[in-house]
């Protein structure tokens, strides 16, 4: 359906456009022109000496001398002489570790309150991999995050041992006991107050440390603050209900409307893992009955959940309460009257909203990322209107991620400031970074007298803390989180601490004068709870541990005392200035809390596809203001990208912008968690700017978004390294398929027409499209042939599936200067297509997601043009890459039509037989990232099962070979046939919505055939009219709206469109949700006469 | 002119013979490489100790029928169920049942029954036999031979047409006849250009062979901290090779047995007395006891006090890894000798015969390709045999009983494969 070179005949169809780029939009053929090329570089040649090889002087001779040199020194590398190898055995084997063989061991990924009961996958005693846990609450899900922590375990900017500042300098202090010795006087001496300040804290045995703790000091406090606090819905509820606590939000049981008001719940808000997981419950469609949940977003920009709505709608983040208490109002919420909403479209959606949720009431959710309290005020009283509690929100088991409240924090600081604080010990806070008056903050911890941090890095506020005593990696700590009431994730060690650090808790209980090691207060705490040591082993294993049988869901008892001053308080609340800047959380980074992680830092932003960066996303018309011509070819080819100067809250900064469709017109937004500390490590200063500034402190809460601010043109340029410019499809058709709703129930079969149309056009005799319309033999699989679908509606484009191949395949950090370059590794990505208007490509009206990684072509053109065979084909259909057969001729990679396959242009990995290869002058010098990642201690992050490529070879998706190899070899251990119990990719049990499924396409009872059996009218294969004849298939994308798109003629039979153009044409436009339905069933009974639909039945 | 006609004619016959020799030795070891890849792996290469089968040596003597003894060779299943006596005797030598060679013909079976006699009555190598890598030095002595032999003949073929062509211009100035004064043979064009492609040949076969077998390390037997005799063990000892190496029933890897696994035995066996003299790669005689001592060394053990004894002291022992794959290679144990039944001598040689351990394949990429197109798979899932793992190869079962297919070897399912191995 990837139609762009359309504007000419296709003047009054009203068609989806889909496209990557301004410049694909709105000036195609210049943008195909200077796309066309694989590779875009030149060749470095010039710089022999300045000139061309080919003009240089006695290049021959040059010639030669190198090929000699080169041909000694291979010869010399490859050295006659083989190294001693030494095998050690350990001294005495543990009975249950076997080398060689991965275990798996539960454990639960805690961050910042965020609780998600994982499986860490340990090869050799080093956990290699994070796979979700299937008896958890969040049913074996995970996001990139979780994916990514792994490797801040083999972070070298750990904090190695305990330090005490002396001077300006941190040194270390050689023991614990020293430690203990040399800070219980200190703390004792200190006086006032002890306070702990920590993130949300839902452990109950680090809260029973903590109580412990208390009942040693007396003076003691505990303080919980997030980064990004959801401060104000916790204060909402306890208006609304009594309670400071967040209930259970069900998406699983929102069937028929979801409305988010800027709430990104798929990507950051909340427990984006479960949501995800039961939002796609709802978005996954039956062919025979097709319904699905229909999705409204309001927000300010194109956030990665917005991306996902059926219909968005922009408005600025001042007037966040006018549009929600707007929508209470239209729904008839009681003491709520209807402010003035002057944008046309907004006001005509806010009353579709209202109409649909008094229609699907009881299944339907409204939520809200508004850090004001009045806003969540009104989001209550909305779902308590259309009947959300009890059914879609559950008081029963209220969640336990956030319980930090912005004020606590502030009254601390005056605390400090007024120096009645003797002692303050962090725990995973960091305001210095994160605070909105940070300076104050620092200037309150200089009067404190002794500050301890027990951070595992040396971020903002550690930097300035006089001790550090860093506490472990939750991979080698033990505990628990409590998700919400009664459901417990437990943490055990999967490795020895790499470092001298040390559990906090355990410092906590040595500074009570409690001598225990945190281990045994931790089985002891557990043994008393669970009843037996048994019980307590069983949950170590399960890793989760649930308290009793879920109690029916609760509606609480709402009460709308607060929604009147709510209402007034929104109405008083001040307008907006000229333009407005709002703050937001990406999936890679979030709050910043995984700073040193170049997985997530090279994580292609889910919308604006740019890595390593933070950045300024303008509106089009922005851009106009500004003077940007965004819509030339020069934009989008060359990275560099303007740079503005906004002046928002305390900031000023100067950030380079990106342009992005369906932003709301006079907001910027720019992303946290970027502008980190120097002293996090080199990889990372300078990436991105720090823009926490920007946010306020209103005496409540903290608000994410500044009103009243100025940009300007700086006049220079940066460079931006976005990875998804590069790659063209050569203007061909069928990569995306998507249509709405109401346009499949009205045409089901356009697809499979399609499909069908094939068949008719190139295999006639056979009726075998994959046998008949080909010169070449059919590749034969006799046992096993893999295959993959994806359903294009359940990706939300979250990256969790590029994050776990990284970690599975090795897949090397590039760095941003070779992304730049167009170098970027991934063996996976995820396209994303913003979806417009034919004629108004401004007017967004989506986006797909469409993951794309080698396709394992049973006809695949890379494999034709390999000269020396190192791309075949298997007998189980997977497209083989044999890296040490590959000679680097990339012919492979220019006649793939996905453009799928990945150069090792550099040596990335440090494999390469010459030593230190990796800052060689005519490949340009890599960036510190990729020596950050080739560290001998972040190595041991690798998978030993597959192979580290070397510089020059190509590489891609392997359908993770070694795990099918390991599957088959469980089943012929087990002596059974294969069946989909045996096999698991990286990227699809990560994936939280289950959108991929993978396996054995000849097993009759496998779940893949199962979803292509059950979906045959939404299935496609992208390119299929070329014959790849890919083994992965997609599933069209359904968007859920009443919009009918009129069915594209068959590409490729001009007869067809040919007569739809004649249909259409009388017609006018094809209707919008928005116009009346009695035109749209008049257009509807049209359009189906274009089609040989009779031809299925 | 020299006339270079008959110089060609000689060169051409003595390359010809060379080729025809070493066509002659390659087929002379067919029943030994048969022996190897079907037989080896349960019967012992010296024909005279029983392994898994018994010992091979006068087995042709021993049964009554020799065309008995051939249909036990191709299908010993069927010669005990037709109740044959001495079939059903021999059955019951070991609970293992032998393989089925049903496609093996009858002089393949004649070549390895007259490697078999060869080999037992000391024709074939001797006790040599035993290690390929002297197997090895002999061909290579001969070659030296063979190479002496043709610079040689060269050498006379060289002086005599030199001799020839001075005699021709003696007669010529005999006669009258002006000739022009002959070209010496290092300025000879034709001598130059037949002496560089010979130099060419020659040079690029030993650099091309030398570079494939950069990093092969075909009977490294180095020295190790501990003399350990796998023959004392395994062979002597009876010890099977899954005692201690139990890994490789598990995993890739087999692993070096942990110190902890030795003191299983040694905390009683603290002398070596009763068994053969040992001696080392440089044939100094080796004291076993005082290996044993280092043993205890590393375990931290005193003989004297065994009950004090604290496992936990014991320190790893660095062994020398004899065996390696490059990095790009998977390799997996377990694939091979829990569900291929192959037997680790098939890869490892005799090493129940071996004092130092040395590597005795050449673990190069042809050999492994090589087995894998020879081995057959056991597709016989429905009874307890075969695995009910390829039960899913349904189209081979299909051609086998519609007699398209006799048997299906690893390369029918995939084992040839970039992606088996390389990942």
């Amino acid at each position: 359906m990837i139609k762009l070179k359309t504007a000419a005949n296709s003047d009054n169809m009203s068609q989806n456009k889909y496209w990557q780029s301004f410049a694909e939009a709105n000036d195609p053929e210049n943008f195909k022109g200077r796309n066309q090329d694989e590779f875009r570089e030149e060749l470095p040649f010039e710089d022999f000496d300045g000139k061309g090889l080919i003009d240089a002087k006695a290049p021959r001779r040059d010639f030669l001398k190198y090929l000699g040199f080169s041909t000694a020194a291979a010869t010399l590398a490859a050295s006659c002489k083989v190294p001693v190898r030494k095998a050690i055995p350990f001294a005495n084997k543990p009975e249950n570790i076997v080398p060689g063989e991965v275990k798996y061991y539960a454990t639960t990924y805690i961050q910042d309150g965020d609780v998600v009961p994982v499986l860490a996958r340990v090869r050799d005693g080093r956990p290699i991999l994070i796979e979700g846990n299937d008896l958890s609450f969040v049913k074996g899900c995970t996001t990139a995050r979780i994916q990514a922590s792994v490797l801040d375990l083999y972070d070298k900017n750990r904090v190695t041992h305990p330090k005490h500042k002396k001077g300006n300098e941190f040194t270390e202090i050689p023991t614990f006991e020293a430690l203990d010795k040399e800070l219980g006087a200190a703390i004792r001496n200190a006086g006032g107050e002890v306070v702990l300040l920590t993130g949300t804290i839902n452990s109950p045995s680090a809260l029973q440390v903590i109580a412990d703790f208390k009942a040693a000091y007396p003076s003691f406090r505990h303080v919980q603050y997030d980064a990004v606090s959801h401060s104000a819905m916790l204060l909402a509820n306890e208006a609304s209900f009594g309670s400071r606590a967040i209930p259970s939000y069900k998406f699983e049981n929102a069937r028929k409307v979801v409305v988010s008001f800027g709430a990104d719940f798929l990507g950051t808000w909340l427990s984006p893992v479960e949501f995800s997981h039961g939002f796609a419950l709802n978005r996954r469609i039956n062919e025979d009955d097709p319904k699905m949940v229909r999705h409204f977003q309001f927000e300010s920009f194109l956030s990665m959940t917005g991306a996902n709505a059926d219909y968005r709608f922009n408005h600025r983040p001042s007037e966040t309460g006018a549009v929600v208490a707007a929508l209470a109002a239209a729904l008839g919420v009681p003491g709520v009257s209807a402010p003035a909403i002057t944008d046309a479209k907004l006001k005509a959606g806010i009353e579709q909203v209202a109409k649909e949720l008094n229609a699907g009431k009881g299944e339907s959710l409204v939520v809200s990322d508004s850090n004001d309290v009045n806003v969540q005020v009104l989001i209550n009283a909305i779902n308590s209107h259309i009947g959300s509690y009890g059914t879609t929100i559950d008081w029963s088991a209220p969640v336990k991620y956030r319980q930090g409240i912005d004020k606590d924090l502030a009254d601390l600081v005056a605390a400090m400031q007024s120096g009645s604080v003797g002692t303050l010990m962090i725990y995973g806070a960091n305001p210095v970074y994160t605070w909105p008056e940070a300076k104050k903050f620092e200037d309150a911890l200089k009067r404190v007298k002794v500050s301890i941090s027990f951070n595992d890095r040396i971020d903002e506020t550690t930097a300035l803390c006089q001790y550090i005593v860093p506490s472990n990696h939750y991979l080698e700590s033990w505990g628990d989180a409590e998700a919400r009431a009664g459901q417990i994730g437990f943490v055990q060690p999967t490795i020895f601490p790499l470092f001298k650090t040390r559990q906090w808790q355990e410092s906590l209980l040595v500074w009570a004068g409690k001598n225990e090691l945190f281990e045994d207060y931790f089985r002891n705490f557990w043994i008393a709870r669970l009843g037996s040591a048994d019980a307590y082993n069983k949950a170590l294993q399960d890793g989760v541990w649930t308290a009793a049988e879920a109690t029916t869901a609760s509606a609480g008892s709402f009460n709308g005392g607060a929604v009147a001053g709510a209402v007034a308080a929104i109405g008083a609340a001040p307008k907006g200035g000229a333009k407005e800047v709002v703050l937001y959380q990406n999936v890679a980074l979030g709050s910043g809390s995984h700073p040193g992680n170049p997985w997530l830092q090279e994580l292609p932003d889910p919308i604006t596809k740019a890595t390593w960066d933070n950045y300024a996303m303008i509106s089009a018309s922005t851009a106009d203001e500004l003077k940007i011509d965004y819509k030339s070819n020069d934009y989008e080819y060359y990275p560099n990208k303007p740079v503005i100067k906004i002046k928002a809250g305390n900031l000023e900064v100067e950030l380079p912008i990106l342009v992005v469709p369906g932003m709301d017109k006079n907001t910027i937004a720019v992303a946290l968690g970027y502008g980190r500390a120097a002293s996090l490590g080199p990889v990372y200063e300078n990436v991105g700017k720090n823009v926490y500034p920007v946010s306020s402190f209103n005496g409540t809460t903290v608000s994410l978004y500044a009103t009243n601010a100025t940009v300007e043109r700086a006049g220079r340029n940066e460079k931006i390294a976005q990875t998804q410019i590069h790659t063209s499809y050569e203007d061909r058709v069928d990569v995306v398929r998507e249509t709405s709703l109401a346009s499949f129930i009205k045409d089901k079969h356009e697809i499979k027409d399609y499909r069908d149309k094939l068949v008719n056009d190139y295999a006639k005799n056979t009726g075998s499209f994959r046998k008949e319309a080909t010169l070449y033999g059919d590749h034969e699989a006799p046992g096993i042939k893999w295959g993959m679908s994806i359903d294009m509606n359940a990706c939300f484009g979250c990256g969790a599936c590029v994050i776990a191949c990284h970690a599975e395949n090795n897949v090397p950090v590039v760095g941003k200067r070779e992304v730049l370059r167009y170098h970027d590794m991934h063996w996976l990505r995820i396209d994303r297509y913003y979806v417009s208007d034919e004629k108004d490509p401004n007017e967004l009206k989506g986006v797909v997601f469409q993951p794309m990684m080698c396709q394992h072509c049973d006809n695949a053109p890379c494999e034709n043009v390999c000269p020396v065979a190192a791309t075949n084909h298997s007998s189980e259909g997977i497209n083989q890459m044999a890296y040490n057969r590959c000679i680097g001729t990339r012919y492979c990679a220019n006649n793939c039509p996905y453009k799928v396959r990945r150069f090792n242009w550099a040596d990335y990995t440090g494999a390469d037989s010459f030593k230190n290869n990796q800052d060689q002058e005519l490949v340009g010098k890599l960036d510190i990232a990729v020596h950050h990642m080739n560290d001998d201690l972040t190595r041991m992050v690798l998978n030993p099962d597959v192979t580290v490529r070397s510089r020059g070879v190509m590489e891609k998706c392997t359908f993770c070979v070694q795990r099918l190899q390991a599957a088959k070899l469980d089943a012929k251990k087990a002596g059974e046939p294969l069946k989909d119990k045996h096999v698991r990719l990286a990227c699809s049990s990560a994936c939280a919505a289950d959108a991929i499924v993978f396996g054995n396409v000849n097993d009759k009872d496998s779940a893949i055939n199962e979803e292509r059996r059950k979906n045959p009218l939404r299935t496609f294969y992208v390119l299929e009219q070329i014959h790849t004849l890919p083994n992965i298939s997609y599933l069209a994308k359904i968007r859920n709206t009443d919009e009918l798109i009129p069915r594209k003629g068959a590409h490729g039979g001009g007869g067809h469109e040919e007569g739809g153009h004649g249909e259409e044409k009388g017609h006018g436009e094809a209707p919008h949700a928005e116009q009346g339905h009695g035109e749209k069933e008049h257009q509807e009974s049209k359009l189906p006469s274009t089609q040989p639909a009779e031809a299925h039945h | 002119m020299i006339p270079c006609k008959p110089t060609l004619q000689r060169l051409t016959l003595l390359f010809l013979s060379i080729f025809v020799l070493s066509a002659v030795t390659v087929s002379a070891q067919d029943g030994k490489t048969l022996f190897v890849s079907k037989c080896q792996s349960c019967h012992a290469p010296d024909m005279k100790t029983g392994s898994t089968g018994p010992a091979l040596g006068g087995v042709e003597d021993r049964w009554p029928d020799k065309q008995k003894l051939h249909e036990w060779i191709r299908n010993n299943k069927a010669l005990i169920a037709s109740g044959y006596p001495y079939a059903v005797e021999i059955s019951k030598y070991s609970p293992t049942a032998m393989d089925l060679f049903t496609n093996i013909t009858d002089p393949e079976i004649d070549a390895i029954l007259k490697y078999i006699n060869d080999v037992n009555t000391g024709v074939i190598g001797g006790k040599k036999t035993e290690k390929d890598s002297e197997n090895g030095k002999e061909s290579n002595q001969n070659a030296v031979i063979f190479g002496v032999i043709s610079l040689i003949l060269a050498l006379i073929a060289f002086i005599l047409m030199y001799v020839n062509s001075n005699l021709k211009k003696l007669s010529d100035d005999a006669e009258g006849i002006d000739r022009p004064e002959p070209v010496p043979f290092y300025r000879n064009k034709v001598y130059l250009a037949l002496f560089a492609i010979v130099l060419f040949i020659v040079g690029g076969f030993f650099v091309s062979k030398g570079m494939i077998g950069l990093n092969r390390q075909t009977g490294y037997a180095p020295k190790q901290p501990i003399y350990y005799s796998h023959k004392v063990h395994a062979g002597i000892n009876q010890i099977n090779c899954l005692y201690c190496h139990g890994n490789a029933w598990e995993s890739k890897t087999a692993a070096i047995p942990s110190v902890n696994v030795c003191m299983n035995c040694h905390k009683t066996i603290q002398t070596y007395s009763k068994g053969p003299k040992l001696y080392d790669n440089e044939g100094m005689e080796i004291n076993g006891t005082a290996e044993i001592a280092k043993l205890y060394e590393y375990a931290g053990f005193d003989p004297k006090k065994p009950d004090a004894w604290d496992p936990s002291k014991a320190k790893p022992i660095e062994w020398v890894k004899i065996h390696n794959l490059p990095d790009h290679v998977y390799f997996n144990h377990s694939q091979h000798i829990r569900v291929g039944n192959v037997q680790c001598q098939t890869c490892h040689g005799d090493i129940t015969g071996m004092d130092v351990v040395h590597q005795a394949s050449e673990l190069s990429m042809g050999w492994c390709v090589n087995c894998h197109r020879q081995t057959k798979v056991n597709f016989n899932y429905s009874d307890s045999t075969g695995n009910q793992f390829y039960s899913i190869y349904q189209k081979f079962h299909d051609d086998i009983k519609s007699g398209k297919m006799d048997s299906v070897s690893v390369k029918d399912i995939g084992g040839l494969e970039c992606q088996k191995c390389h990942y």
